[in-house]
């Protein structure tokens, strides 16, 4: 493959990863930990909202963010003509 | 039936199981041996991972520990599922596209250098050893417990179940019995999970059942409920938890990372065919890891409203069965101090009367509820899954690290295959006995050294490998040098602060506390050293001569999925 698309391959896989991990940071870290207590004056059902993330809510965004980051690679791969078989 | 009869028959059949996926699946070459071969499907692996990955701590005692805990419980919650984000995005596809066996593999070759290859050689051996330890542990308490054989005893079972999977079919073996362990854990975790939630809440997923109200009438909510009866007894409310935010922040980042850079966790993402499926396999696993994750939390409030409500304040002779069979194992100690015959449960240490051990939660969860004796010894079948499962992952790393890093890449590497393949169910069997003798004369700091482990992971392998894929220029010299600061600076704090070695031992570590560091505890200084092996590595490579060419050209060739094969030798 050329040198520029790699590059070009390899711009858009990091932008993506600058995206997603902030998602990452800000549901766990943000979220669950340093707004926690402010979002506890919210509430789901019996859940204060902080504590729903930090003991439910991001494991579930978690798991949203690797298959999101799965499919968006896999039409890049193909984009850029790197795929396997 | 009684218990004991149950848990016989369960515990038989799944030891049947996994002693005959060992057989039907044994390694022939060491490519089996090291990595299934490289053909084991996404959805397979990502359940092996799972096992591989839920120890016995995260069955038996996390749901315990976030029952004590409360919101600070979040810190394992989301440090031990929020790695696989980490792995999935920054790891796993790239060292499969590498495409060799192990975890030294990569740093060897990537930083051009055999130094750090041993360095990342004991790396890979102090981590495992100390994780492993506790796991023989695990197996001998579920054994003494619900067949009153002794812990010894159950610690040499375990050996010789393990001994005869790992030895015989390597990865390969695992991975399969990996599955069947996954399977029967998390039936064994659900179970009880689902009847308690029902009979608390009436609600049947035990994850949307602890934000529900409570069964009794009052329409009140659980966690309502429970922050009441805590603060009414001295305890920090239940939602609010009682660390500082920078030590609950330190200790996620530690136990996330430190996970992403745990060997026998990324050795899983080489047995997959292609980059593609290890990007997939890391999701499947945190899926199956969340099912137990999500539901360990809902266990722990359910544990704690039933703990409280049936002890706090009760006289004593009015105890359940379950509490006078605890008692006989010390897991629950009752000393009425004030001599009144009631139960007296609360913070203040000079009125409390009861000490609970945490790791009694998920195993007396089904007596307290009354379950049918079935569920218990699934319980204990379940326990020792995970146990057995997490265990074998490790021996694996131990014996691939000395005869495949150590034997065939450094000391001989004329060795012929079948020499290798020998040598590596050798180092197997003799990791499974050190791992043993460790079950049954447990060093008293079992407990420490996994957060040690943890640590040690987030210090040494994570940065060396990340900048490895992510920074062209990163030299040997800086990853060396990172990777060696990074650890002796953790095992320094680790020393210090949850040892108290430098200042007459362990009696002197309470007092220290106001010594910490940015006041972060051992457990979460990982982040602090992790963080100093990327300062330390980045300013080294910076003064010394950039990688050669060559090693610039693997760089390249990893970050591209096209040409993965599968994972060879050579």
């Amino acid at each position: 493959m050329a040198e520029k698309n790699l590059q070009q391959y390899w711009k858009k896989n990091l932008n993506y990863l600058f995206i997603l991990l902030g998602v990452w940071f800000l549901c766990s870290y943000g979220a669950g930990i340093f707004f926690k207590d402010a979002l506890n004056n919210f509430k789901i059902g019996g859940f204060k909202l902080g504590f729903w993330f930090a003991q439910q809510g991001s494991i579930y965004i978690f798991i949203i963010i690797i298959f999101a980051y799965v499919s968006l690679m896999n039409k890049l791969d193909q984009e850029f003509d790197v795929h396997e078989d | 039936m009684d218990v004991k009869m149950w848990t016989y028959i369960i515990v038989g059949i799944t030891f049947a199981l996994y002693i005959g996926i060992a057989i039907w699946t044994r390694a022939g070459s060491t490519k089996e041996f090291y990595v299934a071969g490289g053909g084991v499907s996404s959805l397979a692996n990502g359940m092996a991972t799972a096992a591989d990955w839920m120890s016995a701590a995260s069955f038996i005692s996390m749901a315990g520990l976030i029952s004590f805990m409360g919101y600070d419980g979040a810190v394992y919650l989301m440090g031990w599922t929020g790695g696989y984000v980490l792995l999935a995005l920054l790891l796993a596809p790239y060292l499969r596209k590498f495409g060799k066996f192990t975890v030294p593999d990569f740093i060897g070759d990537r930083y051009y250098s055999n130094t750090a290859r041993t360095v990342a050689i004991v790396c890979a051996i102090i981590v495992s050893f100390t994780y492993v330890a506790g796991q023989m542990r695990g197996v001998g308490v579920v054994f003494s417990r619900f067949l009153e054989v002794s812990i010894e005893m159950g610690v040499v079972i375990g050996m010789i179940i393990v001994l005869f999977y790992a030895v015989l079919g390597g990865m390969k073996g695992i991975t399969y019995t990996q599955v069947a362990q996954y399977c029967v854990l998390i039936v064994a975790y659900m179970v009880p999970a689902i009847f308690i939630s029902l009979a608390l809440t009436g609600n049947v997923f035990p994850q949307i059942g602890f934000g529900s109200t409570l069964n009794d009438g009052s329409g009140v909510y659980l966690l309502d409920k429970l922050d009441t009866l805590n603060t009414d007894l001295g305890f920090a409310a239940y939602t609010d938890g009682t660390k500082s935010v920078i030590d609950v922040f330190a200790i996620t980042f530690a136990l996330m990372v430190g996970t992403a850079g745990l060997p026998h966790v990324i050795v899983r993402f080489f047995t997959v065919p292609k980059v593609k499926d290890a990007r997939t396999s890391a999701g499947y696993a945190l899926i199956f890891i969340a099912i137990l994750y999500t539901t360990a939390p809902a266990i722990a409030a359910f544990a704690r409203t039933n703990l409280i409500n049936t002890v706090s304040n009760k006289p004593y002779n009015e105890m359940p069965e379950w509490f006078r069979k605890w008692e006989q194992t010390k897991l629950i100690k009752f000393e009425d101090k004030n001599g009144d015959g009631i139960i007296q449960y609360v913070k203040d240490k000079e009125a409390n009367e009861l000490t609970v051990d945490n790791d009694i939660m998920v195993l007396a969860n089904p007596e307290i509820a009354n379950l049918p004796n079935w569920v218990i010894a699934l319980v204990a079948a379940g326990g020792l899954a995970a146990a057995l499962s997490t265990a074998a992952g490790l021996l694996l790393v131990i014996s691939t690290s000395i005869s495949h890093d150590l034997i065939k890449k450094q000391l001989n590497p004329n060795i012929s295959e079948k020499g290798e393949l020998l040598y590596a169910r050798l180092a197997a069997a003799g990791a499974v006995v050190v791992a043993g003798y460790f079950g049954i004369n447990p060093p008293g700091f079992v407990a420490a050294v996994v957060a040690l482990a943890f640590g040690l992971a987030a210090a040494s392998f994570f940065p060396a490998i990340i900048m490895g894929i992510f920074y062209k220029r990163m030299n040997k010299e800086g990853a060396v040098s990172g990777m060696i600061v990074g650890m002796l600076f953790m095992l320094y704090y680790m020393l210090k602060y949850k040892f108290g070695m430098f200042d007459g031992g362990k009696e002197a570590v309470e007092g220290l506390k106001d010594g910490w560091w940015f006041g972060i505890s051992p457990e979460g200084f990982g982040t602090v050293a992790m963080v100093a092996n990327f300062v330390v590595a980045l300013i080294v490579s910076r003064f010394t001569p950039a990688p050669p060419e060559s090693v610039q050209h693997i760089v390249e060739d990893i970050r591209i999925p096209r040409g993965a094969g599968t994972a060879h030798a050579h």
